[in-house]
């Protein structure tokens, strides 16, 4: 009896969604906006940490050395480095490179590269390029160069600068920036989130105040709770599932768009091709909420007209 | 079989609906409550229901205070009686069918037995050929008469009809009379509430007479007399 009893709930809440049409539509219509907003959240908060993490990776710790410095002396203070908890990854440029670095970028400068030309030894030092796991621990790397006693006089020697004590303040205020934009990303998500629920659940509530008379009349023919109920939470479910198609297929041209416009705007970042390559999980992440606040919010608003 | 003991029942704003209320209706019996609007007929009926409670006394379904029942048994005793209103009270997105067999599986009859018994309370009233129609697509007499269907498809115990004739012609009154006197034969208690003077005359059954809440008279072959 309850497989039969789930069958005529299935099928009434079928028939109730395909025959309540306008009603039906308003709350697919809301739910439809509900999972766009949700879904307009996730490629956002996609935008912002990609942006962030691309600006965390510009910043790093270079230290420079004096030309001549004795290699196997920087390879050991690279193997220091790479040993402190920090550090995320250490990347050397020789003398040689750097030298090779700073023709290419002075390929049409001809005064600079004739000047170097006529000196009979590299000027252009080797450097070492330091990421940090995280961007507040670029200053505690930059101490380790500033104590000597940690390097010893030798190894301090062959130390031309360090910059990031240049990059302080700019390293600092991206720090503060990238802090309160995650914050501020994931405030305005759980807003923009909640005024949705707040808004699918006023009209499933409404959708459901129509059939309140239907509700009574069942009641008195003898329905139980759950035989009442049952059909409406599945037009809830149907609600969210019809609403996160809809939601799906009108993100395809919208992030078509962006992916053609707005992909240098957005620092490389391609929506349409992080949609194409992420759909099932917004698949799974909107039916998911939409069948959540659409069964729940039928459940919960029937249970109220139950009361007879 | 249903039992008022010393009922009152008061609506805020002290509006007394029923004051004193003592009287028990028997199994198989056709009785009429008859009365002015607002004299507490439809109250009574929703105490027998247990829709409303009463402010004081006690209302009994055989030996069950409907008021101190549990929600699974009240749904048990309202399987145990059908209804039928002034106003039909049918589903509306539902075909007559579909009306009839949602109180069957209410009542957890199998498929094969509401395929079975459908049609034939459908032929029995009259409508088998508008199976498929929605309660707007059919005219009162109609709607009253697949409510009645409704109301005797799983054989309860006692049918209410509060004010069945209210909105129909007097053929259709007529109709629908006719088919609750031949309910009543077949040994089914019927409570019915009207201000019909033609319909409680010629029942020619037991009369409570209501006025101002109170039963002012009580008549085992009684007629219209206010």
């Amino acid at each position: 009896m309850p497989m039969v009893n789930f069958k005529r709930t299935v099928r009434t809440g079928f028939l109730n969604f395909m025959r309540n049409g306008i009603v039906s539509l308003s709350s697919v219509i809301v739910m439809t906006i509900t999972l766009s907003v949700l879904s307009g959240v996730l490629l956002f908060q996609h935008v912002l940490e990609t942006t962030l993490v691309n600006i965390e990776n510009n910043v790093d710790v270079a230290v420079y050395f004096v030309p001549g410095a004795d290699e196997p002396t920087i390879l050991s203070l690279q193997t220091q480095v790479n040993a402190l908890p920090e550090v995320a990854s250490t990347d050397y440029v020789t003398e040689k490179d750097a030298l090779a670095d700073f023709r290419a970028r002075h390929a049409n400068d001809t005064t600079t590269i004739q000047a170097l030309d006529v000196l009979d030894q590299n000027p252009i030092g080797g450097l070492l390029e330091i990421k940090a796991k995280d961007i507040s621990q670029y200053e505690s790397i930059s101490n380790f160069f500033a104590d000597t006693g940690t390097l010893g006089t030798g190894t301090a020697s062959i130390i031309d600068h360090v910059d990031y004590n240049k990059n302080k303040a700019e390293i600092d205020t991206i720090n503060g920036i990238l802090k309160k934009g995650r914050s501020l990303g994931f405030l305005l998500m759980l807003v923009l989130i909640a005024l949705s629920v707040v808004v699918t659940f006023n009209t499933v509530r409404l959708a459901i105040y129509f059939a309140r008379e239907e509700i009574s009349v069942m009641r008195l023919v003898g329905a139980s709770r759950g035989h009442v109920q049952g059909p409406f939470v599945i037009e809830g479910t149907l609600y969210g599932i019809v609403a996160t198609l809809l939601t799906l297929v009108i993100f395809l041209p919208i992030t078509y768009w962006f992916g053609k416009h707005m992909t240098d705007f957005f620092q490389g970042i391609n929506l349409f091709t992080y949609y194409l390559t992420h759909i099932y999980e917004f698949l799974i992440v909107l039916v998911v909420f939409g069948v959540g606040v659409g069964a729940l919010s039928s459940f919960l608003a029937a249970r109220k007209y139950l009361r007879v | 079989m249903i039992y008022f003991n010393s009922v009152k029942k008061e609506y805020p704003k002290d509006t007394v609906a029923l004051e004193d209320i003592t009287l028990s209706i028997n199994a198989g019996e056709f009785v009429s409550i008859v009365g002015h609007s607002g004299a507490g007929k439809t109250t009574l009926i929703k105490l027998i229901l247990a829709e409303e409670s009463p402010s004081e006394g006690t209302v009994f379904f055989e030996s069950l205070d409907v008021n101190r029942l549990k929600n699974r048994q009240l749904t048990e005793l309202r399987r145990r009686i059908g209804t039928v209103f002034q106003d039909f009270k049918l589903l509306g997105n539902k075909t007559a069918y579909e009306n009839i067999s949602f109180a069957m599986e209410a009542s957890g009859k199998t498929d094969e037995e509401i395929a079975a018994d459908v049609p034939h309370v459908l032929d029995l009233v009259g409508l088998l050929e508008k199976r498929e129609h929605f309660p707007g697509q059919l005219s009162g007499g109609e709607k009253q008469r697949l409510a009645i269907a409704r109301a005797i498809i799983n054989q309860p115990e006692v049918i209410i009809a509060d004010e069945p004739t209210g909105n129909l012609d007097p053929i259709n009154t007529y109709e629908i009379v006719q088919i609750l006197k031949k309910i009543n034969d077949l040994g089914t208690t019927i409570i019915l509430t009207t201000h019909n003077r033609g319909v409680v005359d010629s029942i020619g059954k037991r009369v409570i007479t209501l006025e101002k809440g109170k039963v002012i008279r009580d008549d085992k072959d009684g007629r219209y007399m206010i």
